[in-house]
């Protein structure tokens, strides 16, 4: 039996089709994937992400705890209300998740990780403060909680609209930054490649919030979308395209990944021993067709396969990410396998699209 | 959804008009293009090619995903509809409308075992 998010009932009402993601019942789309892209790269829509789960990680040890835990590096966190994007890795440096971790105080920190994952995540971290923080961590999921992603170029300007105070709280903050406005946890964060907030906040206050917001027009947008604006904005999908089979290094991932001297992080012995042998690049189709993940590249390099593809209502052409061997430049011209024919590709720096402009 | 009633129907969603000349033309339902989304890319048969029935003949991508279409009946294909290729959102404005490729059947007393309108629609309920 699929979960449902407080807002099932608001998702019904919409008219959404959905789909199952991650053992949750969730809004594919609410009439047209396309429409609900290009709102959000041109307007503002909002998704419903309470099927991802909010861990608060508090105590002394807190600050040690997420050193070890986790492969970027929570001393970049100084002022109240930053956050970070962040992978968890499994000693041989295989992906558990990614996340982004939100500090408020040393003893602190709010992490959001995928619904898919939650169970395994929360059971590998507690597993990791018994075993080396004692009573010194606690490990607290949040499923009282709900998410609503608020996303698009005039998404703040709405979310103010929609909750009378909350911009004196909030329009300061500035990109991965969040602020407590009331029950409300504000974040300047999203995963569309656009402006907008991210509000954490009760369960019990989503649908009122939701409804707000529609009132100050914004619609919502289903899963649908939000894939092809992670995908244009150059953003991973775990699962797709990095696991528990694969490393942040050879995920597109070394940016996340702090390999300063002086801390010892789960993964990083693994990470310094293996050297990356295949790389994530972004690839535009050059002929027609669409690319899809588990696609065979052909490259001068060697073979590689297609992690995510899709079309790209943005750029009105066909995108994907890719792991293929390293050595592959950006520039490069390599083959897709489209169905037995094999089809020319451009391998370009990622993102595709950020802040409604095309970049590639 | 409509169902034109004067039409054929298979199970895998293309519709079948029977021409004046003996020919057929074929398209996808109105309910597979409601079920795809929004239509982005055909890749439709060269003229020429010779099908059996049930051979994938085209394909359909959505934003979803990809769906084959088969040939309904065995023949030859006589046309494909660059028009729907070059705007694939035509198939979800008028789906009877956008067909996507003409057959010359081997024979076309084949087509009288495809379904009718209502032996669609109990497929699809």
């Amino acid at each position: 039996m699929p979960k449902q998010t407080p807002l099932y009932p608001a998702h019904l009402a919409a008219n959404a089709k959905f789909v199952d993601f991650g053992g949750w019942d969730m809004p594919i789309h609410y009439g047209s994937q396309l429409e609900e892209h290009k709102l959000v790269r041109e307007d503002a829509g909002m998704f419903d992400v309470s099927h991802m789960l909010p861990v608060d990680v508090s105590g002394a040890g807190a600050f040690d705890f997420l050193s070890h835990l986790l492969a970027n590096n929570v001393a970049k966190l100084k002022e109240p209300g930053k956050a970070l994007y962040s992978c968890m890795l499994k000693p041989d440096g295989g992906v558990i998740d990614d996340l982004i971790v939100y500090y408020f105080a040393q003893d602190d920190y709010r992490i959001v990780v995928n619904a898919g994952t939650a169970d395994k995540d929360v059971a590998w971290m507690r597993k990791q403060a018994a075993a080396t923080h004692g009573g010194n961590v606690s490990i607290t999921p949040r499923r009282d909680l709900a998410i609503i992603a608020a996303q698009g170029p005039n998404a703040r300007t709405r979310v103010w609209a929609a909750l009378p105070g909350s911009q004196a709280a909030s329009e300061g903050l500035k990109y991965f930054q969040a602020a407590r406005f009331g029950d409300i946890t504000i974040c300047r964060t999203g995963y569309t490649g656009e402006d907008g907030f991210e509000l954490i906040l009760p369960a019990t206050q989503v649908t009122a919030t939701w409804n707000a917001l529609a009132a100050a027009g914004v619609k919502p947008a289903g899963l649908g979308a939000r894939d092809t604006l992670r995908l244009e904005a150059g953003m991973n999908l775990y699962g797709q395209d990095m696991d528990e089979d694969v490393g942040p290094l050879e995920s597109g991932l070394a940016w996340t990944v702090d390999l300063s001297p002086g801390r010892d992080f789960i993964g990083r012995a693994a990470l310094e021993s293996a050297p990356p042998q295949r790389a994530l690049v972004g690839l535009v189709l050059a002929d027609r067709g669409i690319l899809r993940s588990h696609m065979k590249v052909v490259t001068a390099q060697g073979e590689g396969e297609t992690t995510s593809g899709s079309f790209a209502p943005s750029m009105n052409a066909s995108i994907a990410f890719a792991r293929v061997p390293a050595g592959v430049t950006v520039g490069d011209t390599v083959q897709v396998d489209i169905r037995g024919k094999l089809l020319n590709a451009r391998v370009v720096k990622t993102p595709f699209v950020r802040h409604g402009k095309v970049l590639v | 959804m409509s169902t034109p009633a004067d039409l054929k129907y298979t199970k895998s969603h293309e519709w079948v008009r029977v021409e004046a000349d003996g020919t057929i033309t074929v398209g996808i339902t109105d309910h597979a293009q409601n079920a795809l989304g929004d239509i982005v890319f055909l890749e439709l048969p060269e003229a020429g090619r010779s099908v059996a029935a049930g051979e994938e003949i085209a394909v359909v991508e959505s934003v979803k995903a990809a769906s084959d279409i088969y040939a309904p009946v065995a023949g030859e294909v006589i046309a494909a509809n660059q028009d729907a290729a070059d705007a694939p959102e035509s198939v979800n404005t008028d789906a009877y409308a956008a067909w996507l490729f003409k057959i010359k059947p081997t024979n076309i007393a084949d087509v009288d075992s495809l379904l009718d309108a209502a032996g669609y629609e109990d497929s699809v309920a």
